[in-house]
């Protein structure tokens, strides 16, 4: 289990695979992941950056209490998260969740639940930048 | 006794303060009247005592750090 803040661009499909590969060949039978990346648009504006605050220590404290949650409600062999702050461009990765299990309900529905909590309750805030100017996002969208 | 406060994303900004502390309070309720001069609480306000959420009546003791910010917007 591993949890992640980075203040600067990351690959993901790099972190997948080189977090995979320290794990016991033959152990899992699936692996399922998700990654966010940034828009260059949002409500019909056109974002040029957007800025990532959040709470340090109380995001690093509930990732950290995400992973342990889904690893008492789901069978995962390992679990991953990954999560940018600071100054964010369109098309780079602001977060990355990874799960790996044996079969591959646990692993997928891990995967979902992680995600739809970390957006609705992990203290990061979102600030973008447009042509007019700055606002907060002042919601997630529903995900659809 | 001293409760250490901090304000969060558009909230710091329209407050125009990411910090500060109270004393004698017993409540989240009371932390923020003071914290604030009593300002109109936002409806969306989330609240954590020691990095857990909690709300505008919880319990706080000598040496908590209450935090107040809004909806999360993460992901």
């Amino acid at each position: 289990m591993a949890t992640h803040i980075l203040d600067e661009d990351f690959q993901p499909y790099e972190w997948l695979s080189e977090f995979s590969q320290q794990m016991p060949a033959g152990r899992d039978g699936a692996a399922a992941s998700f990654i966010g990346t940034m828009r260059d648009y949002n409500d019909d504006a056109t974002v040029r950056t957007m800025s990532l605050e959040h709470y340090p220590a109380m995001t690093q404290r509930y990732l950290e209490q995400l992973e342990k949650q889904a690893k008492t409600d789901w069978p995962l062999n390992d679990c991953l998260i990954v999560h940018r702050v600071g100054e964010v461009f369109p098309g780079e990765a602001i977060v990355l969740i990874g799960c790996w299990s044996a079969h591959r309900r646990a692993a997928l529905d891990a995967c979902n639940w992680l995600i739809e909590e970390l957006k609705y309750k992990a203290p990061f805030w979102k600030k973008e930048q447009n042509q007019s100017g700055e606002r907060w996002v002042e919601s997630n969208t529903d995900g659809l | 006794m001293s409760i250490q406060v901090k304000f969060f994303a558009s909230l710091r900004e329209s407050l125009g303060q990411s910090e500060t502390t109270v004393e004698q309070v017993s409540t989240v309720s009371e932390v923020w009247d003071l914290a604030t001069q009593s300002a109109t609480p936002p409806n969306n306000l989330l609240v954590a005592v020691n990095l857990d959420y909690a709300n505008m009546q919880s319990l706080v003791n000598d040496g908590d750090e209450v935090a107040f910010f809004p909806p999360v917007t993460g992901g």
